[in-house]
């Protein structure tokens, strides 16, 4: 099992150096082959004053002139160890773990992902446990009562949570519910209003992933009631409600477990849609502002800090799927 | 055929008393609930349909001292199935998986339920469970189930779901057919054993584990202090089957019904399974309800034999007649089809052409007749009008439109040289 966690993580360490690779290539090196020169590139930075000057500092800045290996390279390094940057006339040092620097805010990019990382983590936690809960109870009591009315209405409310974005629920439920606040107060400044102020964006972010763990939760329960273990549970004398949770909700179960971990990772990379809808300083917001500002090092940041939340989750999935099924555990 | 009909029906018919001594014994106990739905409670008196009549006539003719004694035949059998419907409306039809079956089981006897796949054997044992599929609460799908199950005196059919939670597994337990599939790949063995015996019994985990230490030794796992923490998956085909043994056995239940025990299994093995279940069947003194379509599996076991085609019995007898000399035309096929090995020369099987009719257009007349070679002996009969279940006068039940006297040199001359 260690040997297992461990191959995993240095895969992902792989995975993750593949994956900046294509960022880094996407932003840095793309452009270049579409014709764009250093000069180019470093005028999108200058603004308004054109001098030559100026456009020799920003190539220096990023280094646009020198071989790409020799940019990539530098900017792992600097994620590693560091990275000091020269723009003629000062030294800016940026401290490790450097994932860049950005020359539109003059600030470090980490520092920065840093900062919004707690507001996206507080939309994850809490959204993540709203749609999980909400959504296998309604698709269990789906599952056992087929066919009732209260089936067919969580049914047609989860079709809608598909079918509805979130920027659509999220001002409406701000519409139904008034002047309520949802700017972002730090949890451990004050919890009563980090809740108070966060529960129309969880409930806005939980609503569409609860109608999918609702319909995945009754599907998965069919599936499990008509198992031949179920009926040999029934067969055994074991109370019908026992049947229920103990042997058909955990085989059911299972694969809630893995999807939940993979969207979890995907929201903690930003949820994009809702924190623009809600203006909430998280990872996505900066993402969207940073991509507005044409801020590539930045962007880069967000895109590799997503790439990580997603594959650790992966691994994490991975892991917990082995304690759950015992299957996998001894294979 | 049906002069023997005819003579039949109205002897029970003019015995209502008798019916009513027969089937209510006095051990009889019922759910403490008021009255259930009018629509189930069996009608004593209603002319029940023939078969029902022919399986008391079958019993007066095996048991032929009771013949003159009206009042033994209350010694109720221990489970008495009497024209068991169990019926699927569905879109297209209602399949009529078992469609009037009667047979009844004494403690430490073996019935065996032999048929092709689809002949109702299956449903028939989750029935006696009421383990088959219920329909809803606006009574949509699930089935339809009507006749008569009583176990030692206790009406099965009429029961509370909650009584029958309390019966399976502890007085009735099922055996089935893929133990791989039929335990839960999540919990371990000992956990899945245990959970029978905590259902029934006030004990504590360590109590239930140490019970199923026990029978886990008593139907041959090597090192069960050890085996009983591993999963389902870790036994190899034949340890599981034991280990589903254990689980329905460790309540000591008295009525054990097992589907298609040995079908999984290789030959070796089945063997082996077989020779434990009779072992225990005659160490706890339960009643045995086998079902299969392996009939050597049934050579080993059964008292008596009940063939099975389209929902129906065909055949019902002592195993040793119905072996020797079957007078059914499926069950010779079915033989025939069996493959032998005590023959120097190994010949060919013989197949039952065709297949299994569907469920839901059963063909009129005999289920069996387009697959029957012997239908034109009777001419339009056979697609005409459905045989009932009747003695031959030989201790076993036949349901054929041959004349017995035809049924049995048909057999010693056609048959039986190719067997």
């Amino acid at each position: 099992m260690l040997t297992y966690i461990v191959r995993r993580l240095l895969a992902a360490v792989g995975l993750l150096l593949v994956i900046s690779l294509i960022t880094f290539w996407i932003f840095f090196v793309l452009p270049q082959w579409a014709g764009q020169t250093p000069q180019s590139m470093a005028a999108g930075y200058v603004g308004r004053q054109q001098n030559p000057a100026a456009l020799q500092a920003v190539i220096d800045h990023f280094g646009f002139d020198k071989p790409l290996f020799v940019q990539y390279f530098d900017y792992i390094v600097g994620i590693v160890g560091g990275r000091t940057y020269s723009d003629g006339v000062s030294l800016i040092h940026c401290n490790a773990p450097c994932f860049g620097y950005s020359f539109k805010n003059f600030e470090q990019v980490w520092p920065t992902l840093l900062s919004r990382a707690p507001v996206t983590l507080s939309i994850a936690i809490g959204a993540g446990v709203l749609w999980l809960v909400f959504g296998v109870l309604s698709g269990v009591i789906s599952a056992v009562r087929k066919g009732s009315i209260a089936d067919r209405a969580s049914m047609g409310i989860a079709l809608a949570g598909v079918a509805l974005p979130v920027y659509f629920v999220g001002p409406l439920l701000e519409a139904l519910t008034g002047q309520w606040s949802t700017k972002y107060v730090p949890f451990l400044s004050n919890p009563l209003q980090w809740a108070q102020h966060l529960l129309i964006p969880w409930i806005a972010l939980a609503f569409g992933y609860a109608a999918l763990y609702a319909r995945m939760t009754r599907a998965g329960m069919l599936d499990a009631l008509n198992e031949d273990f179920v009926r040999t549970a029934r067969a055994k004398g074991v109370k019908e409600r026992k049947v229920l949770y103990k042997h058909a909700l955990r085989s059911a179960l299972t694969p809630i477990i893995t999807i939940f971990g993979m969207d979890l990772g995907t929201v903690l990379g930003g949820a994009v849609l809702l924190e623009v809808a809600f203006s909430l300083p998280g990872l996505g917001l900066l993402a969207v502002n940073s991509i507005q500002q044409d801020d590539f090092p930045v962007i880069m940041g967000v895109t590799l800090i997503a790439a990580f939340f997603i594959v650790g989750a992966n691994i994490v999935v991975d892991v917990l799927y082995a304690f759950v099924d015992p299957r996998v555990r001894l294979s | 055929m049906s002069g023997r009909h005819g003579k039949s029906a109205p002897a029970v018919e003019s015995d209502p008393g008798g019916s009513e001594g027969f089937s209510r014994g006095p051990g009889r106990r019922r759910a403490p609930e008021p009255e259930p739905a009018p629509a189930h409670e069996p009608a004593p008196h209603e002319p029940a349909p023939l078969d029902v009549d022919l399986s008391i006539e079958y019993e007066l003719t095996r048991f032929p001292e009771f013949a003159g004694r009206r009042e033994d035949w209350g010694t109720q059998p221990f489970l008495d199935v009497r024209d068991l419907r169990v019926h699927f409306p569905t879109e297209d039809g209602v399949v009529k998986s078992v469609d009037g079956i009667s047979f009844r089981v004494e403690r430490g006897k073996t019935l065996g339920i032999v048929g092709e796949s689809g002949s109702g054997k299956s449903v028939t044992s989750l029935s006696l469970l009421g383990l088959h599929k219920r329909p809803d609460k606006r009574g949509r799908g699930g089935a339809r189930i009507s006749g008569e199950i009583w176990l030692d005196g206790e009406d099965l059919i009429n029961a509370a779901p909650e009584r029958l939670e309390e019966l399976r597994g502890d007085k009735l337990a099922m055996i089935f057919q893929d133990p791989l599939s039929a335990m839960h790949p999540y919990y371990t063995v000992g956990e899945q054993i245990a959970e029978a015996y905590l259902a029934h019994n006030r004990a504590s985990k360590a109590v239930a584990r140490k019970r199923t230490i026990e029978m886990l030794d008593r139907v041959g796992i090597p090192q069960p202090d050890a085996r009983v923490d591993d999963y389902p998956h870790q036994y190899s085909g034949g340890m599981r089957q034991r280990a589903m043994i254990a689980m329905s056995l460790i309540c000591n239940p008295e009525l054990l019904i097992a589907d298609e025990p040995t079908t999984a299994l290789d030959v070796t093995v089945q063997a082996q399974i077989l020779d434990l279940m009779r072992d225990l069947q005659q160490e706890f003194n339960s009643a045995l309800i086998i079902i299969t379509h392996d009939l050597g599996v049934v050579a080993e076991l059964a008292d008596d034999i009940m063939v099975m085609y389209a929902g129906k019995a065909v055949e019902y007898g002592p195993a040793k007649t119905v072996f020797t000399e079957p007078e059914h035309p499926y069950t010779w096929g079915l033989l025939g089809s069996m493959p032998r090995l005590d023959r120097a020369v190994q010949a060919r099987l013989l197949p039952i052409p065709g297949s299994p009719p569907s469920l839901i257009n059963v063909p009129a007349g005999c289920a069996f007749h387009p697959r029957c070679r012997f239908a034109e002996l009777i001419g339009g009969r056979c697609t005409e009008q459905i045989p009932q279940l009747a003695d031959n006068s030989r201790k076993h039940l036949v349901s054929c439109h041959l004349r017995p006297d035809q049924r049995r040199s048909l057999f010693a001359e056609r048959i039986a040289p190719q067997l």
